[in-house]
């Protein structure tokens, strides 16, 4: 008897810009948990009690939120690249980190990283990786957009600069010219699979038929923009489909994911499998939650985006 | 002040495993020696990974003796890393109540869920208690049904410090919130006129909408029973539910009203139960 996927980790959702419909849809798709990395929300703040105030909702509101609907949410805290530019306020959000990042439910510093490769950004990608390092978190690590190959590079060799093992980042973003020096290098390897364009579903199992699961990661990056919260269902089903062996697919959509983030200790399968007496407290208007055990639906024109 | 810290003390040893009590003996004694205070907040934070989260396990004895040294203190939805971060509270030096406040401020912004959970339970045990009045108010408009739950439920603070506007508002936001309201401590006792009015109009909204209304409700009438719940009393009688007729017999017999003790009389059924019993029948099915 073969193993089957039936639970789902989508370690990348930002989820403060998503409607109670997509967590329904994530639930019901087999979601159990997700990882929600502090961003920026579009624009950039200009006050550190933004940031205060943000971090607080990562670990407390939002966290409530998604319980409500049955998935466990986990959260990576730090000072992103798009707002490491601003020196006086990036030191102001350096204070304030410590009071986080030993939250329960932070699995890592994140998302980090260079978005220009800027000083700046530099600057605060380091400092960070030391907290990290201090902490004993995991780091994820934003890939820039634009100049990523560079960037992706100047990222592992800043974290092996500091002394850090590479079995404690998760390098995200990647695609087809990252993914070889990401893997051969010994880090996580995630893709974030987005309708039309950057990485799809479809390039993605071929990169799983080419390179195999091991310490890839599959995710969502839903945001405000046009992303699909289901990103990584419909992967696990269009993998399937196309004749992905099940236990690759588990890997690439749970249990690498799990394993990365669950270096933090504050990630562990017991959180979502425990008996838990689904009480009333977590009840969103008395509807009873469902929870993992179901694949995801499948439909031609919906599986490829 | 002293026999509270003592008896948070004595029960964290008797629940805490070995490891734990030596982590939290540990770092209270960076606490209690700090010059800044960032050994209280990295203790508080980090108390659940160390100590776990495990309910408390208290018997009936243990709980008595536990509200023998502070009335009205109850226990029973504690776990212990919330135990730990209550005696992490009771030990930070506190000179001065603007002090004090000052050092919790911090925790209040920045507080998961499950802090908010300790913080707001702490009131009841906490010196200055009505530094605290304030922040209860606002964390009374929190969604999150945990965090609502440790300041109304099982506590004492709020029958004890909120003025009736604000217990009015808890009240309504219990009833709003779905919450077991018999663990109010309190609800019977801190009856109003204007919580009476707000029940009568709550309960006719949700009648014109034809939903249910908590028959525990009726509970915070009190001696107010006239005009406008006298006609939601008869009602009730009417209902087709049991309980919630048993609920408008018990409403009548708390008030000394005439009209109240008339309609008792000539009711053929008398109240079979008390408030809590009936609150438990209730909530057994829910």
């Amino acid at each position: 008897m073969s193993e089957q996927l039936t639970m789902i980790i989508d370690p990348h959702a930002h989820m403060t810009s998503r409607t109670t419909d997509d967590y329904q849809a994530m639930a019901k798709a087999g979601i159990v948990a997700l990882i929600e990395p502090a961003f920026w929300l579009g624009q950039p703040r200009t006050s550190v009690g933004s940031f205060k105030d943000y971090y607080s909702s990562l670990v407390g509101w939002e966290r409530f939120r998604s319980g409500q609907f049955g998935i466990k949410h986990y959260c990576t805290i730090g000072l992103n690249s798009k707002e490491a530019n601003n020196e006086a306020l990036a030191e102001q959000v350096m204070e304030i980190l410590p009071l986080f990042i030993y939250k329960e439910g932070v699995v890592g510093i994140g998302e980090i990283g260079y978005d220009d490769q800027t000083e700046l950004e530099d600057k605060y990608f380091r400092a960070q990786i030391e907290l990290a390092k201090e902490a004993a978190l995991p780091i994820q690590i934003h890939t820039p957009h634009r100049d990523k190959k560079k960037g992706t590079y100047r990222s592992m060799d800043v974290c092996e600069e500091h002394g850090v093992d590479p079995s404690m980042v998760i390098v995200d973003h990647n695609n087809e010219e990252t993914v070889k020096e990401v893997l051969d290098r010994g880090y996580w390897c995630a893709f974030t699979i987005y309708p039309f364009t950057k990485m799809g579903n479809e390039r993605m199992t071929d990169l799983v038929k080419e390179y195999g699961s091991e310490r890839i990661i599959v995710d969502s990056a839903c945001d405000w923009g046009i992303s699909d919260p289901l990103a990584v269902p419909k992967t696990a089903a269009m993998m399937r489909e196309r004749g992905v062996p099940e236990s690759s697919i588990i890997d690439v959509c749970y249990r690498n994911a799990l394993e990365a983030f669950g270096k933090s200790g504050q990630m562990k399968e017991s959180d979502w499998l425990e008996n838990q007496e689904i009480d009333r407290t977590q009840k969103f208007l008395g509807n009873s939650i469902l929870r993992g055990g179901q694949e995801p639906t499948i439909s031609d024109n919906t599986v490829i985006n | 002040m002293n026999a509270i810290r003592t008896l948070l003390s004595q029960l964290f040893q008797q629940q805490a495993s070995p490891e734990s009590q030596e982590w939290l003996q540990n770092k209270l004694q960076q606490v209690e020696t700090a010059t800044n205070n960032r050994s209280f907040y990295m203790a508080f934070s980090s108390a659940p990974r160390f100590l776990g989260k495990a309910p408390l396990e208290l018997d009936k004895t243990l709980r008595q003796s536990i509200a023998a040294v502070r009335s009205g203190l109850d226990l029973s939805n504690w776990t212990i890393d919330q135990l730990g971060r209550t005696i992490f509270m009771l030990h930070l030096p506190h000179e001065n109540p603007a002090d004090f406040a000052g050092k919790l401020k911090l925790l209040f912004e920045t507080a998961d869920m499950n802090e908010q959970v300790a913080l707001y339970a702490s009131f009841p045990v906490l010196p200055y208690p009505e530094l605290f009045v304030h922040q209860t108010t606002e964390g009374i408009r929190t969604n999150m049904t945990v965090v609502f739950d440790a300041i109304a439920l099982n506590n004492p603070y709020p029958k004890e410090q909120l003025d009736e506007d604000s217990w009015n508002q808890m009240v309504l936001k219990a009833a709003f919130m779905d919450r077991p309201l018999y663990r109010i401590q309190g609800l019977g006792e801190r009856t109003n006129q204007k919580l009476a009015d707000i029940v009568s109009d709550y309960a006719r909204e949700r009648w014109a909408a034809g939903r249910v209304v908590n028959p525990e409700l009726w509970r915070v009438v009190g001696n107010y029973l006239q005009d406008n719940l006298l006609e939601d009393i008869k009602k009730l009688l009417k209902d087709d539910h049991p309980l919630q007729r048993e609920a408008g017999l018990l409403a009548l017999s708390s008030s000394t009203k005439e009209e109240a003790q008339q309609l008792l009389a000539n009711s053929e059924t008398k109240p079979t139960m008390g408030w809590d019993e009936l609150a438990l029948a209730w909530w057994k099915d829910r």
